[in-house]
């Protein structure tokens, strides 16, 4: 696991995730410069990401869409803040709506990542944080839901299978 | 460890009342309405064929096992599903880490492969 570390700050609302690579800085800087490799990896398997525009340059944008099993396409966009190849990237990300346009009423995070090359492997730490607080609660609830549909329906069934 | 014994008896009579309270049917409807939005006891009343107060009682035994909370607007008296603001955020914080986990994953699969393209060449 090239995980090392996660942090979470519940007062700052972040969450900080560092990593090691058996790589260079510069191959993973790669990673998030060159749009088709970010492809590879951004969205989950069963949502892959297409980026269909990708700017890293400060105040720059980034265009993608998620694409669900279903093929339904979930659209985000990325607002870049700093740029520093290859060792820091911080960008905004958010929902956008089915053409493109941010959906502002959507939650967004802010990422700062930090890439770090020291005897060979890289560090690549990342701090996710929420744009607000009402964003994160959103979050939650988008979560909780279903979550606790879910526990709902099985405590359904199981008073049902005590019935039956 | 005192402490402890106290803490999980404490975690025990919270799990007794959670259970208790989701236990009857007109309990588990009433909380999964509040969850869908916030309703007020009267037009819950109106939903069951049931007593005013029957239905209050419900709700109260919802209350005491801290799923939802009483809130008064003007003079109705709402219901709303309720989740602790730390509880809340450690939800929000564990939904950034597994996704960022699934990331970094993803990542060490590609530089995985490289080598493996790598050696190929070789």
């Amino acid at each position: 696991m090239p995980v090392t570390d996660v942090n979470k700050d519940l007062d700052a609302l972040t969450m900080t995730i560092t990593a090691e690579f058996d790589a260079g800085a510069e191959r993973i800087w790669e990673m998030w410069s060159d749009p088709r490799q970010l492809e590879r990896w951004w969205g989950p398997p069963s949502y892959p990401a297409t980026f269909v525009d990708h700017d890293l340059s400060p105040g720059g944008r980034a265009a993608y869409f998620m694409t669900s099993p279903e093929g339904q396409k979930f659209h985000g966009w990325w607002r870049i803040e700093e740029v520093d190849p290859p060792g820091r990237l911080r960008f905004e990300d958010g929902f956008a709506d089915d053409e493109g346009k941010p959906n502002e009423e959507m939650p967004t995070t802010i990422a700062t990542v930090t890439i770090a090359e020291a005897d060979g492997a890289t560090t690549m730490s990342i701090e996710s944080k929420f744009g607000s607080r009402e964003g994160m609660e959103k979050v939650v609830e988008m979560g909780m839901e279903q979550g606790m549909i879910e526990a709902l329906g099985q405590i359904d069934a199981l008073v049902a299978g005590e019935k039956a | 460890m005192v402490v402890g014994r106290e803490e999980s008896r404490d975690d025990e009579k919270a799990a007794d009342l959670l259970f208790g309270a989701l236990a009857d049917p007109t309990r588990r409807d009433i909380f999964r309405r509040a969850h869908e939005g916030r309703l007020s006891v009267s037009a819950l009343a109106r939903e069951y064929p049931i007593s005013l107060a029957a239905v209050q009682k419900h709700v109260a035994v919802l209350e005491r096992a801290e799923l939802v909370s009483k809130h008064r607007v003007g003079r109705e008296s709402i219901v709303r599903v309720e989740t602790d603001a730390l509880q809340r955020a450690h939800a929000a914080l564990d939904r950034l880490e597994s996704e960022w986990r699934g990331r970094i994953e993803r990542i060490d699969q590609i530089l995985d492969e490289d080598k493996g393209e790598d050696k190929g060449d070789s």
